[in-house]
């Protein structure tokens, strides 16, 4: 699975979830502050990033994934 | 110091309309809203039949917005976004700007999802908006978060009678001083197995399923209960100060409420209708108004054998021989019954009539039970006088709960 192609996955996520244009979701986005996504969504798009690449990701690691480029990179090496 | 209350804007959607003009046009047209529903589960139920939404909800909103949002809160919104455009998008400070939409159930639809997951996926698979979609006071706050409202957020519950009792809390709200306008209505979504099949349970639903456009038949010898209908009313309420300030058009004047219980039975309405009669002569004498001043009545009307009558009883008991010239309308006919949201769409339809002195007719009211001495039973619309004129919208909840809401002609 490549970078691109999860980093287009997570990207119809926080769409769907946060309402955020797809091509604006870029890896160097941050969730909170650049892409409106609050604790609640994000809550939201890890449990659809775990359903949709079969990843477990803890809140202690969750937390730490401050940009798309964090998720993405944490999807990829975990999944 | 008591303020003057006006009504500078209004929004609905609802079984028979996705707004308030369209939702006019039929009610005056006698068109009902009724139909079967469309769902696997209804084969195992006595009742098949309810008032669903005209416009789909998740046609409007945006998917991020609906998911977080219970039903109840996207007909809320739907409302009171359409009623804020037609009050002309007021200029307010937020501290001045309150919220008060009622509901009776809450989010039941959403919790009852979030239960399915629970049972199927587990925990960890709730949504982190479950609860936010499930509280009672969710219509209230996701209308106030869309406004930025802060001059306070309330959700008053009583069942059936919810909607009406948040336009009454609204106009204390400016009455008092402590809001220049105020988002009020009701809003209700409940729709599902679980409450078709409690509220079946209490046969208080109609079981025409054969023919659900004449289901829901306030006041004739043949009507056999309620049928659930989904939507919301808005409307917003301002200081005839504020409203005359900003040059707003004012579409109605609060006149006065008045709230009660019957202390009589917890699901059942007083035969008497002392209750729901206290409740109508208190709103009048907060209005300084006489019976011979009422045009017309949006009655309950639910379509249950015995709450039709009582309420007769009291609109009878409260009027007296005024009740004769009253022309009372049961629009629940069409709409189905809205239960948190009917007091609040009602109120609309009241004030409609009002403004175009045409009384909406009650469909499917072929042979008027004899038991019903009420000036009902006109099959198109009625034209009510010239002049000024009031109208009289009542709501009564499981509970006991009696509300009685007036409003005057511009």
């Amino acid at each position: 699975m490549s970078q691109e192609e999860v980093l287009s996955g997570l990207a119809i996520i926080v769409n769907e979830v946060a309402g955020v244009p797809v091509d604006q979701i870029t890896m160097e986005k941050r969730f909170v502050d650049d892409l409106d996504v609050d604790s609640l969504s994000m809550v939201e798009v890890v449990m659809a990033a775990e359903d949709k690449w079969g990843v477990k990701i803890p809140d202690a690691d969750a937390k730490n994934l401050v940009t798309v480029g964090d998720a993405v990179t944490y999807i990829e090496a975990n999944s | 110091m008591s303020r003057e209350v006006v009504v500078t804007g209004m929004g609905m959607t609802t079984p028979v309309g996705g707004d308030v003009e369209s939702n006019w046009e039929a009610i005056l047209a006698g068109r009902p809203g009724i139909t079967v529903i469309d769902e696997p589960w209804v084969k195992d139920h006595p009742a098949k039949i309810a008032g669903i939404l005209a416009v789909d909800p998740l046609t409007i909103l945006e998917k991020h917005e609906t998911r977080r949002m219970d039903r109840s809160q996207q007909s809320a919104l739907i409302a009171a976004r359409e009623a804020w455009a037609n009050a002309g998008s007021p200029e307010v400070d937020p501290e001045r700007l309150g919220t008060v939409i009622a509901t009776g159930i809450g989010g039941i639809t959403s919790l009852m999802a979030s239960y399915d997951i629970l049972l199927e996926r587990g925990p960890s698979r709730i949504s982190p908006h479950m609860v936010t979609m499930i509280m009672p006071n969710g219509p209230a706050a996701i209308v106030g978060l869309e406004f930025g409202a802060r001059a306070g957020v309330h959700t008053p519950v009583s069942a059936c009678s919810s909607g009406a009792e948040a336009i009454s809390y609204a106009a204390r709200m400016i009455q008092s001083g402590r809001a220049d306008i105020v988002i009020a209505g009701g809003a209700e979504a409940a729709i599902h197995p679980i409450t078709m099949a409690g509220f079946a349970a209490m046969r208080a639903l109609s079981t025409r399923n054969d023919d659900p456009q004449a289901a829901s038949r306030p006041y004739d010898i043949d009507r056999d209960g309620f049928v659930m209908g989904e939507g919301a009313g808005i409307l917003i309420l301002e200081s005839e100060e504020h409203a005359r300030a900003r040059g707003a058009e004012i579409l109605g004047r609060y006149a006065g409420a008045g709230l009660t219980s019957d202390g009589h039975h917890i699901a059942q309405p007083d035969p008497e209708g002392a209750g729901a009669a206290r409740a109508i002569t208190f709103a009048l004498e907060e209005a300084g108004l006489t019976p011979a001043d009422i045009a017309h009545i949006n009655a309950h009307a639910t379509s249950t054998p015995q709450g039709d009558i009582a309420e007769a009883t009291a609109i009878r008991r409260a009027l007296g021989s005024a009740t004769d010239t009253v022309y009372v309308a049961g629009t629940k006919s069409m709409t189905g019954h809205l239960l948190g949201g009917a007091g609040a769409i009602e109120s609309i339809y009241s004030i409609l009539a009002m403004r175009d002195r045409k009384a909406p007719p009650t469909a499917n009211l072929d042979n008027i039970d004899p038991e019903i001495n009420l000036n009902v039973g006109h099959n198109g619309p009625v034209d009510l006088p010239q002049g000024d004129i009031a109208v009289l919208n009542n709501s009564f909840g499981f509970g006991g709960h009696d509300v009685a809401v007036i409003f005057r002609s511009v």
